[in-house]
């Protein structure tokens, strides 16, 4: 195990107020050490020089909460692929680095203190129609859905997603096209997302656009930043779904009446 | 006080229907005129939030995390068991719930698994019409694997990432009622304390972590399903807000906490690599199917790389004494062996606390792209905190705590002690004995939330008139007053040292006294460092920052302060209980072949602690364990 010297550059900003880098040196940092591990070696040396520690969201530190959401160097979750901030290890520096440490920005996800923003947002696009509306009791036998093996898999692909936000935070646009079309692409591929298909892909993509994500223009940089190799096809799916979506809600939901009305 | 668990009577495989039969039900026009609190969103939380809300009750639900998805349940990997019988081996409930009692060191109450045993059935079919992505055959129907304690294959799975799954369907179902309006969402919102009225639970004290903000909140009953405590130890494979607050502080009010000394050892996690480590990671017990688990058999090996010991030279100690179950031996006796191993001076890796973890052999049976396909993600994960790959040298891996079995006594309507205050999920006491086997955590919290609580909740809510207490009551406003004093107290220490500094402190020492293995002298000597550490930190904390912000240190604080006086109770329940069994080894209570030594005798009881104020002198209350199905045996993997 060999130690590291590096210099950060972090972002401080308590809410409502314009924030701004600070410098710190962090010295002596163990190189087999996590990257929120060099900052919790951070922060207690801040607290022992009677300064406040810096603020950021972590929980499981094993890459599947989700709740860890840095921006470092530039990029979501730093510069390992496939990797959360909590995985990423301090073997990946070199001494003597610059670290930049920001928020994941975007106008969506309001900035709480320092490196902690505010995610609810996709919350409430799942709210607006991520579920199979399935009252407890009354599923039928597991067995009784067959779905075939590949079709699992990709649904299982899309499910992987951990609702972190890299994929906004990377976007020039803060575009939530890749988290929005993992959530409805797993149930809109699953027989059991079909009745609500149509509903769950309008409602999911209005609420994405009301609650201020910019466009998709199709850069793939989201991606590339996605922890959990989220493909963008994902992406494509949706589109053709929201085509769909709303040609069926121009012509009445697409559903024949007995009435004989359409 | 009497403790009454309230067993419905008759057979055991009939009990639960009997009950659900004779259970009081509330008229769905009256059910919304109910409020009922969850503190959690964990698996039961959620799922207990999203049934209750479905039948028509007003729900609250409040979570620590950003997002009720981000609860720690999310990280558990392997699989969820049910008695489906899917793979035609010769499961059934009855099995279930045999295999679990017997995990459990015959340390459950019976008829409380023999329920989950059967409602596992139906949390599969639940979470399948979720869209739950569960592993599949070629056909479409459901894939099972193997875990550890069972000789039948009855472990549904998603990848390595069967919690987060089972949790996204939970809160799936969590969302779809939150957008009814039927569910409101609190998240960043911390439980303080448990408000009692009339002598019972009828509220909640909470911290908003964005703006400081300290509320009440009045319910008709309140549900806890916020986890469990194993992270009085500081470093566990828990996610790092894991928290004793929500229990403890309803232990404080009355709420009688059981076997805290049973905690749950995992065998397989990555070694500590260092002292400014935070955490420890659990590689699934699942890798255990394929891997199989060595160490030299000479201590003089032990520097040399994997490779160049070879085989005769080679102890795979599972096996060796476990001939049937070999590498599934049950978690308790899986870490119990590893640290032995290395007791002997026989392990490896760094500060030589590690044993081998091989895959060689089925990478050659069956190629290194179907391994990938089964732990891809697992052994992605290993190189990443190691920099080694599994696929080229053994994983080295070490016990680490893992699960609490123990919490907050309830009966078998899922209620403490403390009317109106229900316990779900790994909070409470009741389903996993002395051990827990893989995969029965998701099974549990699973069951507790969708298939329990909705119907044993109605039985405490008819006796109450709904909206009775209000937040204007005097004891909201007592509580309230004493959440702020205690914030401020905590941020006007200004001491020397930080939160982190004490946790870690006491989780060594807990760990070291209280850990794999536990001995009278031992407990006795950290009973008496526990409260010394204690009162240093309420002497020398310092908590910078404000109250009337998000600060995180000051979160920190409350919990540490809370698991500094759960340890000593922790402790003090190992030192009571002569007896070795499941999670619980005490050294003087063991076979010539280091095997534990139950005293069924003597010890088959819960031992359900109730505050006394004084923390040294809790009163031990006995819940006597009858078993009428099982046989009381010496648990045997041999």
């Amino acid at each position: 195990m060999s130690l590291l010297n590096l210099q950060l550059k972090v972002w401080r900003q308590n809410k409502g107020q314009t924030g701004r880098f600070q410098d710190i040196e962090a010295r002596d940092i163990p190189d087999h050490a996590s990257f929120l591990e060099m900052m919790d070696i951070v922060n207690e040396r801040l607290i022992q020089k009677g300064e406040e520690p810096v603020a950021f969201d972590h929980d499981c530190r094993e890459g599947i909460c989700g709740m860890c959401s840095m921006t470092i160097n530039g990029m979501p979750h730093g510069p390992e692929k496939a990797t959360t901030t909590c995985q990423l290890h301090m073997r990946k520096f070199r001494t003597g680095d610059t670290i930049w440490i920001e928020p994941f920005r975007a106008r969506a996800f309001p900035v709480i203190k320092d490196l902690m923003v505010d995610r609810s947002a996709f919350d409430r696009i799942q709210q607006a129609g991520g579920f199979v509306t399935v009252r407890t009791g009354s599923a039928p036998d597991a067995n009784s859905i067959l779905i075939g093996k590949d079709i699992a898999d990709a649904a299982m692909d899309a499910a992987a997603c951990i609702g972190c936000g890299a994929c906004v935070a990377a976007c020039k646009n803060a575009s939530a096209m890749l988290f929005v079309s993992a959530k409805a692409g797993q149930l809109n591929s699953l027989p059991q997302g079909q009745p609500e298909k149509t509903k769950r892909t309008l409602g999911m993509v209005r609420q994405m656009d009301k609650e201020g994500f910019g466009n998709c223009t199709n850069q793939y940089e989201c991606e590339a930043a996605c922890p959990k190799e989220i493909s963008v096809r994902w992406i494509t799916k949706l589109n053709r779904d929201y085509a769909v979506a709303t040609v069926h809600e121009a012509f009445g939901g697409g559903v024949e009446r007995s009435e004989g009305g359409e | 006080m009497p403790l009454d668990s309230k067993i419905p009577s008759g057979p055991m495989a009939e009990k639960w229907s009997k009950h659900k039969q004779d259970s009081k039900l509330i008229n769905p026009k009256n059910k919304r005129k109910y409020t009922v609190l969850v503190v959690g969103s964990g698996l039961a939380g959620s799922s207990a939030a999203a049934t209750l809300a479905e039948l028509g009750y007003q729900v609250k639900c409040f979570c620590f995390q950003d997002s009720p998805r981000r609860a720690h349940s999310i990280a558990a990997q392997g699989g969820i068991n049910a008695a489906k019988n899917y793979q035609n081996d010769g499961d059934s409930v009855h099995r279930l719930f045999y295999d679990t009692v017997k995990g459990g060191d015959f340390r459950a109450r019976e008829a409380n698994v023999h329920r989950l045993a059967e409602e596992s059935i139906n949390i599969i079919d639940q979470c399948a019409a979720q869209g739950v992505p569960f592993a599949r055959e070629y056909g479409g129907g459901l894939a099972n694997r193997s875990f550890g304690g069972a000789q039948v294959s009855r472990t549904f799975y998603a990848r390595g990432q069967t919690g987060q799954q089972l949790l996204l369907g939970a809160y799936s179902a969590l969302n779809k009622e939150i957008a009814r309006g039927s569910v409101k969402m609190y998240p960043r919102t911390e439980m303080l304390d448990v408000v009692v009225v009339d002598g019972h639970a009828k509220g909640i004290i909470t911290r908003d972590l964005v703006t400081g903000k300290i509320e009440s909140h009045a319910g008709d009953t309140v549900l806890l399903c916020s986890g469990g405590y194993g992270n009085v130890f500081y470093l566990s494979t828990n996610a790092m807000g894991c928290n004793v607050t929500a229990t403890w502080r309803a232990h404080r009010k009355g709420a009688y906490f059981a076997n805290p000394c049973y905690t749950q050892i995992h065998p397989t996690c990555i070694p500590v690599s260092g002292d400014y480590q935070s955490k420890l990671t659990l590689m699934s017990e699942s890798l255990r199917n394929d891997g199989r688990v060595w160490a030299p058999k000479n201590a003089a090996d032990c520097g040399k790389a994997p490779h160049e010991i070879p085989e005769e030279a080679r102890d795979y100690y599972l096996e060796r004494k476990y001939p049937s179950f070999g590498n599934l031996a049950p978690r308790d006796i899986s870490s119990r062996a590893a640290k032995e191993v290395c007791d002997e001076g026989r392990g490896v890796g760094p500060g030589g606390r590690g044993v081998y973890l091989d895959f060689a052999e089925s990478i050659q049976q069956f190629s290194q792209k179907t391994i990938a396909e089964r732990y891809g993600n697992l052994f992605d994960m290993y190189e990443r905190i190691t920099g080694e790959s599994a696929y080229k040298q053994p994983m080295r891996i070490y016990p680490a705590v893992h699960y609490t079995m123990g919490g907050l006594w309830v009966d078998y309507n899922l209620m403490s002690n403390l009317p109106g205050l229900h316990v779900l999920g790994e909070a409470n006491f009741s389903d996993h004995g002395a051990n827990r086997l893989g995969a029965s955590a998701l099974m549990q919290g699973l069951a507790d939330g969708y298939f329990v609580i909705p119907t044993t909740i109605a039985p405490y809510l008819v006796t109450q008139s709904p909206g009775s207490v209000t937040t204007s009551h005097p004891e909201f406003k007592k509580a309230l007053e004493e959440a702020h004093a205690r914030t401020s107290r905590l941020l006007n220490i200004k001491g020397k040292r930080s939160v982190d500094s004490f946790h870690r402190e006491l989780g060594l020492l807990v760990w070291d006294k209280c850990g794999m293995a536990r001995d009278r002298a031992g407990l006795t000597e950290a009973l008496q460092r526990i409260p010394e550490l204690r009162e240093e930190f309420w002497n020398n904390v310092t908590v910078p920052g404000s109250g009337e912000a998000a600060n995180p240190e000051l979160e920190k604080a409350g919990r540490v302060a809370d698991f500094m006086e759960f340890a000593e109770l922790l402790c003090l329940d190992a030192l009571n209980r002569e007896e070795s069994c499941g999670g619980h080894f005490r050294t003087e209570h063991q076979y010539p072949d280091g095997e534990a030594k139950r005293d069924d005798e003597n010890y088959s009881y819960a031992a359900a602690w109730e505050y006394t104020g004084d923390l040294a002198n809790p009163i031990l209350n006995k819940e006597q364990l009858t078993f009428e199905e099982v046989h009381l045996a010496v648990r045997s993997y041999k």
